[in-house]
């Protein structure tokens, strides 16, 4: 009987250092693979869409969590220009905020975002992660 | 004090800190994701806040000292303060961070300094509670014993 080991990959955004490290705990204890930058560029980045072009790249992401308040490129223009890509658009996107509004959270879901989680992140809640992953 | 007693004074500690709200129930949390692979992550989460909030107080100290005070910078910094805090727990600062934005909001500078000031305290309470605890369990770990939680 084989046995599925495929280990899912997490890309995580955020600006926080703490968060960072938090998040990453969160998900190696969910045994998922996990990468974290602290920026929507530099997630851009790794997702090969650097220079604006769509690098049809398999970056092997099988998802990707995001702050939404962040300098810069906020989680939700991050997940704008990951829906705006061909190769990425299929990515699913989670995001996650310290602030609880409503409005914020239906914009997001409403543009392509699969979820949406109150921060601090719990063991919970990426527990509700693998129903959204998508299989590379 | 022998290792009994020490893990006893260890134990009374921490509640007496949850008593009086300098940790929350997310501490907790982050002591559940400490494991043998990953022995040390409470104490590297923790500094990370310390020198994060080390960072940001200065950052609020300075703005505040501005002659034309800009306010939405000084509600970007209190904002991280506030996630860090209530990432690691840290009750009353967070609370501060709180009633700092609003008077951010109303752009009230002697609100801001007050707050400043108050959260300055808590941040250097929890500081000094926390390195007093991690001494604690240290002090158990070398008389060979282990961690209560």
């Amino acid at each position: 009987m084989a046995v599925d080991e495929t280990q899912f990959h997490v890309l995580a955004v955020d600006d926080s250092v703490i968060d960072r490290k938090l998040i990453e705990r969160l998900l190696k204890t969910s045994s998922f693979q996990v990468t974290t930058v602290d920026s929507g560029s530099k997630a851009l980045e790794f997702l090969g869409l650097n220079d604006g072009n769509d690098n049809d790249e398999d970056v092997g992401v099988n998802l990707i969590i995001t702050d939404y308040c962040m300098p810069g490129m906020t989680g939700y223009d991050l997940l704008r220009r990951i829906k705006k890509s061909s190769c990425l658009r299929d990515i699913p996107v989670v995001i996650m905020s310290s602030e609880n509004i409503p409005s914020r959270i239906n914009r997001c879901l409403e543009d392509g975002a699969q979820d949406f989680f109150l921060k601090p992140l719990q063991l919970s809640d990426v527990n509700k992660l693998r129903p959204h992953l998508m299989r590379t | 004090m022998d290792l009994v007693q020490l893990q006893r004074q260890l134990v009374d500690y921490k509640t007496s800190l949850y008593n009086e709200g300098f940790l929350d129930e997310q501490f907790t949390q982050l002591q559940e994701l400490q494991d043998e692979n990953n022995p040390d992550f409470v104490v590297e989460v923790v500094s990370l806040f310390f020198e994060d909030s080390e960072r940001l107080l200065n950052e609020l100290t300075k703005a505040l000292e501005q002659q034309s005070v800009d306010f939405k910078r000084v509600d970007a910094h209190v904002h991280q303060l506030k996630g860090s805090s209530s990432s690691i727990g840290a009750q009353r600062v967070q609370k501060v961070c709180i009633a700092f934005r609003n008077y951010c909001e109303e752009q009230n500078i002697e609100g801001c300094v007050k707050c400043l000031q108050q959260v300055r305290h808590e941040y250097s309470l929890v500081k000094t509670k926390l390195e007093s605890m991690f001494q604690l369990q240290q002090q158990i770990l070398s008389a060979g014993g282990s961690i209560p939680m």
